[in-house]
C-alpha cells in the first residue's frame, strides 16, 4: 500500500438479508482513495451509495472482503473500536444536517470535542475556528430553528471539522438546499480540500455538484462503471 | 477514558433538553411515580405516628399486671385480695401512705367522631388518686380533677380534638348514667390522651363491677426491675398474673400497626406495577422520538454506553422528581394529620402521622427503584440503535 493511500477496499461485498431473499448490493467492489482527494460517488436511486459511505465511516459492516484505512483494518473492529475510531478519524455530514435540536449552534460544533481530552478554553477556541472557518461566527448562540437549511449545513460542516478528522463523509449535503446555497456549501468543501488538505467523499444525485469534486465513480449495480472522469 | 463522564453528562443535558417534545408524556410519569411515592409514605408515616404514640406511653418505672393470659386490659379480671396481696410484694415502691399500687377498671363507651360522624369506641379509665399520681406527665390543662364519689370525669386531649360533645361542662350520656366533664387532660401525646378518666368506686358501681379490677399498675422499687415482683407472683399460687413493665406493653402494642406498613409496601408495589407500564411506555416512546439524535451521536463517535446512561438518566430523573412532590405532597398534606385507629383494646387510639427522613429515603429508594426498571429496557434499545438510522431518508 502506498503512502498516499487513505482508504482501501478490497473484494467488499454486501448483501442484506429480506426474509428469505438474499438481496445482493455490491459484490468485489474495489476501490481505493488517496490523502487529499475530492471523491464524488454518484449512480441511481437504491444503487448502494449510502451503503458504501456507511461502510467507509465505520457505521456498516460489509458481508464479505477487507475494508483498511491508514493501515488499519476496520471492518473486524469491535463496536466500541469502531466508535472510537469514528470519533477520531472521521467528520460526518448529512443530508438533513443532524443538528442538535436543543443545542445551539456552538454546542452542537462542540459535540465531537466532547470525546476528546481538550479543556474547555481549548474547545471554545476550536469550536471559534471551526465557526469563523465556515462564516458563522455571529450565530453561535443561535439555534437550528433560528437558521436556514445552508446555515445549518454550514454548522454541520463545522462540526464535523472541529475535530480535525483525516477523512469527511458526505451523503447528499446539498440534497435538500436551493442551488445557489448548494453551490456555496460545495465551495466550502472544495475549499476544506484544497486549502485544508481534507479528503472528502461525497455522495449525490447532482452532476453539478460532482463537478466540485477532484474526480466522480459512478456505482451501478453493484460495481463502479468505467466513466471516471479525472478533473 | 476521562471523557466517558463528560458524554455521559453530554447526552444527558441534550435528553432533558428534549422533554418539551414529550411534555405530558413525561409530566404524566412524574405523576405516576408521584403518586405512588405519596401513597407509601402515607402509609408509613401512619405506622410510624401509630408506634411513636404507642411507645412513648410506657414508663419502665412502672409495671402494669394483668390475669394470665390476656393480651390487653379489656379481658382481664382481677380481684381485691388480688390488689392487696401485690401491695405486700417484693420489688413494689412504698410511700408514707403505703404501696404504690393503682388498681384500675377499663370500659368501653360510645362517642361521635368529628371527622366522620360515625359512633367509636373511647376508653373509660377508673382510676384512684395513686393512678393518677404515677403517670408523672399527666398535667390538666383545663379546668379541675374529678371528685371521688361522683359522676365526674376529665378527657384526653385527643378525645376532646376527635370527638363531639366532650367540652368542659358538657354533660354526656353513657348507658343510664349521666357524666359531667369537668377538666382535659394531657400527657404528651401518648395513647392516655385518648381516654376518659374517672373515679374508680363510681364506675365499678355504674358497670356492676363489684370489687373487681382489670389490671393494677404499680411503681417499681427499681427502675425496669421487675424480677423481684414476677419472682413473689410466682410463688403465690393465688396470683395468676402476668408482670410486665408499661413500656413493653406499649411497644408489643405499638407494633400491632406495623402491618400497616408492610401492607403499604405491598400496596406501593402494586401501585408501582402500574406506574411502572405507563414509565415503561414513556421511555420507549422517549428513544423512539430521540432516534435520529441517538444514532447521530453515535456516528459522531458517542459510545452506545453514553446512550445508555443518557437514556436511564432521564427515567431517574423523572422519577424521583415525582418521587420529591410526591414527599412534598404527603408531608403537606399528612405530616402531623390527627387520626385515630383502633387500638390494642377495640377502642380508639388518637396520633398523629409523623414524617420523619427514614421514611423519605424510603420514598426516594422507592421512586429511584421505578425510574431504574423503567428506563433499563428502553435504555438497552438506545444501545443498540443502528448508527445508520441516522442517514435514514426522513428528517
Ligand atoms: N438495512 C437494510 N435492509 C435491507 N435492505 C437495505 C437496507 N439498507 C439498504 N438496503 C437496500 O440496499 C439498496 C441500496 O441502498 P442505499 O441506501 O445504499 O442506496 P442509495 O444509492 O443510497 O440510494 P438513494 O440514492 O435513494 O439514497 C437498496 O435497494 C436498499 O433498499
Ligand atoms: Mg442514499
Amino acid at each position: 500500500m502506498s503512502e498516499d493511500v487513505l482508504f482501501q477496499l478490497k473484494n467488499v461485498s454486501k448483501n442484506f438479508v429480506k426474509g428469505k431473499e438474499k438481496i445482493s448490493i455490491f459484490d468485489d467492489l474495489n476501490m481505493t482513495i488517496d490523502r487529499g482527494d475530492f471523491v464524488a460517488i454518484m449512480g441511481p436511486s437504491g444503487s448502494g451509495k449510502t451503503t458504501l459511505l456507511n461502510m467507509l465511516g465505520g457505521v456498516d459492516q460489509p458481508s464479505g472482503g477487507e475494508v483498511w484505512f491508514d493501515g488499519t483494518r476496520i471492518d473486524s473492529l469491535s463496536e466500541g473500536a469502531l466508535t472510537r475510531w469514528r470519533a477520531e478519524n472521521i467528520g460526518f455530514i448529512f443530508q438533513f444536517y443532524n443538528l442538535m435540536p436543543m443545542l445551539n449552534a456552538q454546542r452542537n460544533v462542540e459535540l465531537p470535542l466532547m470525546l476528546t481530552k481538550l479543556s474547555k478554553a481549548q474547545r471554545r477556541k476550536n469550536v471559534e475556528t471551526a465557526l469563523a472557518l465556515v462564516g458563522l461566527s455571529d450565530r453561535a448562540k443561535h439555534m437550528s430553528s433560528e437558521m436556514s437549511g445552508g446555515q445549518q449545513q454550514r454548522v454541520a460542516i463545522a462540526r464535523a471539522i472541529v475535530s480535525d478528522p483525516k477523512l469527511i463523509l458526505c451523503d447528499e449535503p446539498t440534497g435538500d438546499l436551493d442551488r445557489a446555497t448548494a453551490d456555496e456549501i460545495l465551495e466550502m468543501l472544495q475549499l476544506l480540500n484544497r486549502d485544508h488538505g481534507k479528503t472528502i467523499v461525497m455522495v449525490t444525485h447532482d452532476p453539478a455538484a460532482a463537478k466540485y469534486a477532484k474526480r466522480t465513480l459512478h456505482l451501478d449495480k453493484g460495481q463502479f462503471v468505467q466513466r471516471e472522469i479525472v478533473a | 477514558m476521562g471523557s466517558l463522564i463528560a458524554q455521559i453528562v453530554s447526552v444527558t443535558l441534550m435528553n432533558l433538553g428534549s422533554l418539551r417534545r414529550r411534555l405530558w408524556m413525561s409530566l404524566a410519569m412524574v405523576l405516576a411515580s408521584a403518586v405512588v411515592v405519596a401513597i407509601l409514605l402515607a402509609f408509613l408515616a401512619m405506622a410510624k405516628g401509630f408506634e411513636e404514640t404507642m411507645r412513648g406511653a410506657g414508663s419502665s418505672q412502672i409495671a402494669i399486671l394483668m390475669r394470665e393470659g390476656s393480651s390487653t386490659e379489656l379481658n382481664s379480671v382481677i380481684l381485691q385480695d388480688q390488689v392487696n396481696l401485690i401491695g405486700e410484694s417484693a420489688g413494689v415502691a412504698r410511700d408514707a401512705n403505703g404501696p404504690l399500687v393503682s388498681p384500675e377498671l377499663y370500659v368501653i363507651v360510645d362517642g361521635i367522631k368529628k371527622s366522620s360522624g360515625t359512633e367509636a369506641n373511647i376508653p373509660l379509665r377508673g382510676l384512684n388518686k395513686t393512678g393518677m399520681d404515677m403517670r408523672t406527665n399527666m398535667q390538666l390543662v383545663e379546668g379541675r380533677m374529678f371528685t371521688p364519689g361522683t359522676n365526674e370525669m376529665v378527657v384526653g386531649a385527643g378525645v376532646l380534638r376527635e370527638f363531639n360533645g366532650f367540652e368542659i361542662g358538657k354533660e354526656v350520656r353513657f348507658g343510664k348514667n349521666l357524666w359531667k366533664v369537668v377538666g382535659v387532660f394531657s400527657t404528651g401525646g401518648n395513647i392516655f390522651e385518648s381516654e376518659l378518666w374517672a373515679d374508680i368506686k363510681t364506675i365499678q358501681s355504674h358497670y356492676n363491677r363489684g370489687n373487681s379490677y382489670q389490671s393494677i399498675r404499680t411503681k417499681l422499687q427499681n427502675d425496669s426491675d421487675i424480677k423481684p415482683l414476677q419472682d413473689s407472683i410466682e410463688r403465690e399460687p393465688r396470683l395468676n398474673l402476668e408482670v410486665q413493665t408499661e413500656q413493653e406493653y406499649f411497644a408489643s402494642q405499638g407494633k400491632q400497626l406495623q402491618y400497616i406498613a408492610t401492607f403499604g409496601w405491598i400496596i406501593s408495589a402494586v401501585m408501582a406495577l402500574g406506574a411502572l407500564a405507563g414509565a415503561l411506555n414513556t421511555m420507549y416512546t422517549s428513544v423512539a422520538d430521540r432516534a435520529k439524535e441517538i444514532a447521530t451521536l453515535r456516528a459522531l463517535g458517542f459510545s452506545n454506553f453514553s446512550a445508555f446512561c443518557g437514556t436511564i438518566a432521564e427515567a431517574m430523573v423523572l422519577a424521583v422528581t415525582g418521587g420529591l412532590l410526591g414527599s412534598l405532597a404527603a408531608f403537606v398534606f399528612f405530616d402531623g394529620l390527627n387520626t385515630s385507629t383502633l387500638g390494642g383494646s377495640f377502642t380508639q387510639v388518637v396520633f398523629s402521622f409523623e414524617m420523619s427522613p427514614d421514611l423519605f429515603l424510603q420514598g426516594a429508594i422507592l421512586a429511584l427503584a421505578i425510574g431504574f426498571v423503567s428506563g433499563f429496557f428502553p435504555a438497552w434499545r438506545a444501545a443498540r440503535m443502528p448508527v445508520i438510522v441516522a442517514f435514514r431518508h426522513a428528517a
